[in-house]
């Protein structure tokens, strides 16, 4: 869905913490340490994600609930 | 004090964030070893392997099938003093009843039973009331967890997240057993092919309040909440046919305003009227709406804004708002990441979710300060906090994203799927984005990626470690959860069982049964039964003692 785009203003982006990616990714070339953290954040990620995604997602079928 | 009618209260504050609460949470169960495995029978070994991790087995087994199937025996063996209260065999009966051992050894064979040597009888235990005063139990096809009471919406969060400790050391056990294959358990709500699971919440509130009241009061608040506690979902459709993100895991599932059922054309507004206490004085709502969390911020608000709301009901103050086709609205704000959509009002006018989220707020603060439960100091002690988040994040919601992420589920689980697009290019359809978005609720630390995001301080805690690891198997000390629990933990081998408003104790020697109801939820403290644990080590001696009170307690 491409509904992120209507973003926020800006100009806030001075505040924002390092740790906390911005939810929409920023502009390439802004190097910043939060798109930092986020690579670091992927790359271990990539470590923990079951192997065979499409398999495992497809396997994946509950029964009914409440 | 101008708030509602002072029974609610049964001592709580009134006005605020403060009543009687719990959640409940269906884990989604798979074993990617044994595809097509019977799901009821996965379920029932998660039971007994928390059995085996706890030995507290006196207090649930197969042989609480007579709180579903044999009532009349049970009723038959009350016949004690205490027992003059109106209590009726329904309402032991809590649920339908679930496929038993007997029913699941016929259907597979009694060897899938016996892999127990613990288990004399050869049946699969399916109902657990835990230490902590809590039911772990299989519910049709999936284990679930019922939170023991809380008075509160930061202990229901640190009840609720010890839910996903008990279901981690059972998928610990399992998986150190060679015998049977390792079972994941994930704490969200939709297999993302037509199925739906719930996660619970559960509220107090006095019997005089008239529904129609409560189903107008609630469904506005209900059908945009989701904006701050929604966890996030790959997919739109109940099926997820159509490539997209969306805010809920469970908007697409209701079909309807208010009704009845949770498992077919589930209601927005849920009637289901078992109070599991004094039925004259109090309802117990049973909300079916809400996401499973992770997230404990957002699970902090979704229990602090909800009970916030029902006091604003219940003192007759809630914004007079009623959303034009609400079950079209709350799929149209789950469907709708940038918070721009406007909902059409029976009086014409066009907000925003986020519009109808301030509405609230500001009654609701308005009725905490005129109580005076808001206070900082000499407030009540929760509802400040629950003020100050609900502001702090609708605010972000409007205005910074990126701050919100740390606590908003949805956005948090958006913000690691967009990186993911943006690093990989991969589409919403891409299987590993269906695959971030399940993996997020593994409840193992070292596989789930709410998990990762937690212990990169990218979530915020807003409990600390060590009092969840505590109320794994402590009580609350405020509600009758600590009497359930206490009698479980100290005279579990005495106990034939318990329910919501009893706890049953079987004593050798004697011939029947001795039930000591627990029907009003305020009772049974700490403060009112600590003593009577500190004096007696033995059930006998306890029960003599307790049973020379005034009924009632």
């Amino acid at each position: 869905m491409a509904g992120q785009e209507q973003q926020q203003p800006q100009s806030r982006d001075t505040e924002v913490d390092e740790d906390i990616p911005a939810t929409p990714a920023p502009p390439e070339g802004q190097a910043s340490a939060a798109t930092q953290g986020v690579d670091d954040l992927l790359d271990e990620i990539d470590g923990v994600l079951e192997s065979n995604a499409e398999e495992f997602v497809r396997a994946f079928v509950q029964k009914g609930g409440q | 004090m101008t708030a509602g009618p002072s029974a609610v209260s049964g001592g709580l504050p009134v006005g605020g964030a403060m009543r009687v609460m719990g959640s409940e949470t269906e884990y989604g169960i798979h074993a990617p070893s044994a595809p097509g495995a019977n799901a009821t029978m996965m379920s029932a070994r998660v039971i007994q392997a928390y059995a085996q991790v706890t030995r507290q087995r006196a207090a649930g087994g197969a042989e609480m099938r007579w709180d579903y199937t044999d009532e009349e025996p049970l009723h038959d063996a009350r016949g004690w003093t205490l027992e003059r209260s109106a209590a009726t065999p329904e309402q032991l009966t809590d649920r339908p009843p679930v496929l038993d051992a007997e029913a699941i050894a016929l259907a597979y064979g009694r060897a899938e039973l016996d892999h127990d040597g613990e288990d004399e009888s050869g049946s699969l235990l399916m109902n657990m009331v835990l230490g902590n005063g809590a039911r772990l139990y299989v519910d049709h096809a999936h284990p679930e967890y019922s939170s023991p009471e809380v008075t509160n919406p930061r202990d229901a969060v640190t009840w609720d997240a010890a839910g996903d400790l008990v279901a981690l050391a059972a998928v610990r056990r399992l998986a150190g057993d060679p015998e049977l294959p390792p079972i994941n358990l994930y704490k969200n709500n939709t297999d993302n092919k037509s199925v739906s699971y719930g996660s619970h919440e559960n509220y107090l509130m006095p019997r005089s309040v008239p529904f129609g009241e409560i189903a107008r009061g609630l469904t506005p608040f209900f059908i945009t909440r989701q904006i701050m506690c929604g966890a996030g979902r790959v997919g739109l459709g109940q099926d997820s046919s159509r490539p997209g993100y969306q805010i809920s895991q469970r908007a697409d599932f209701f079909e309807t305003e208010v009704g009845l059922e949770t498992t077919i054309r589930r209601p927005i507004i849920n009637t289901r009227d078992e109070p599991h206490a004094t039925a004259d004085k109090y309802r117990r709502l049973h909300v079916i709406i809400g996401d499973a969390n992770l997230s404990q911020a957002a699970n902090f608000l979704k229990f602090g804004s909800t009970a916030m709301v029902l006091s604003l009901i219940e003192a007759g103050l809630a914004p007079r708002v009623d959303v034009h086709e609400p079950v079209g609205a709350l799929q149209a704000v789950s469907h709708d990441t940038s918070l721009t959509a406007t909902l059409r009002l029976l009086d014409g006018r066009r907000v925003t979710a986020l519009d109808l989220q301030w509405m609230y707020f500001e009654a609701a603060a308005k009725l905490a300060q005129d109580t005076g439960v808001a206070d900082a100091v000499d407030g009540d002690g929760h509802t400040h906090a629950v003020l100050e988040r609900w502001s702090a994040t609708l605010t972000e919601l409007d205005s910074d994203r990126a701050a919100a992420a740390s606590t908003v589920e949805w956005l948090a689980k958006l913000s690691l799927l967009e990186g993911y697009r943006q690093r990989d290019g991969l589409q919403w359809s891409d299987a590993r984005l269906g695959l971030v978005d399940l993996q997020w609720s593994d409840i193992r630390p070292e596989k789930g990626l709410y998990h990762r995001l937690l212990a990169r301080d990218r979530m915020q805690r807003i409990v600390d470690d060590e009092a969840i690891a505590r109320a794994v198997s402590e009580p609350p000390s405020d509600t009758r959860a600590f009497f359930r629990g206490r009698c479980v933990s100290r005279f579990g081998t005495d106990l034939v069982g318990a329910s919501w408003d009893s706890v049953i104790f079987d004593l050798p020697g004697r011939g029947k049964l001795q039930r000591v109801p627990t029907r009003e939820p305020l009772r049974g403290t700490e403060a009112l039964t600590g003593g009577l644990f500190a004096r007696h080590h033995e059930a006998g001696p306890f029960l003599a003692e307790l049973l020379g009170l005034p009924p009632g307690s």
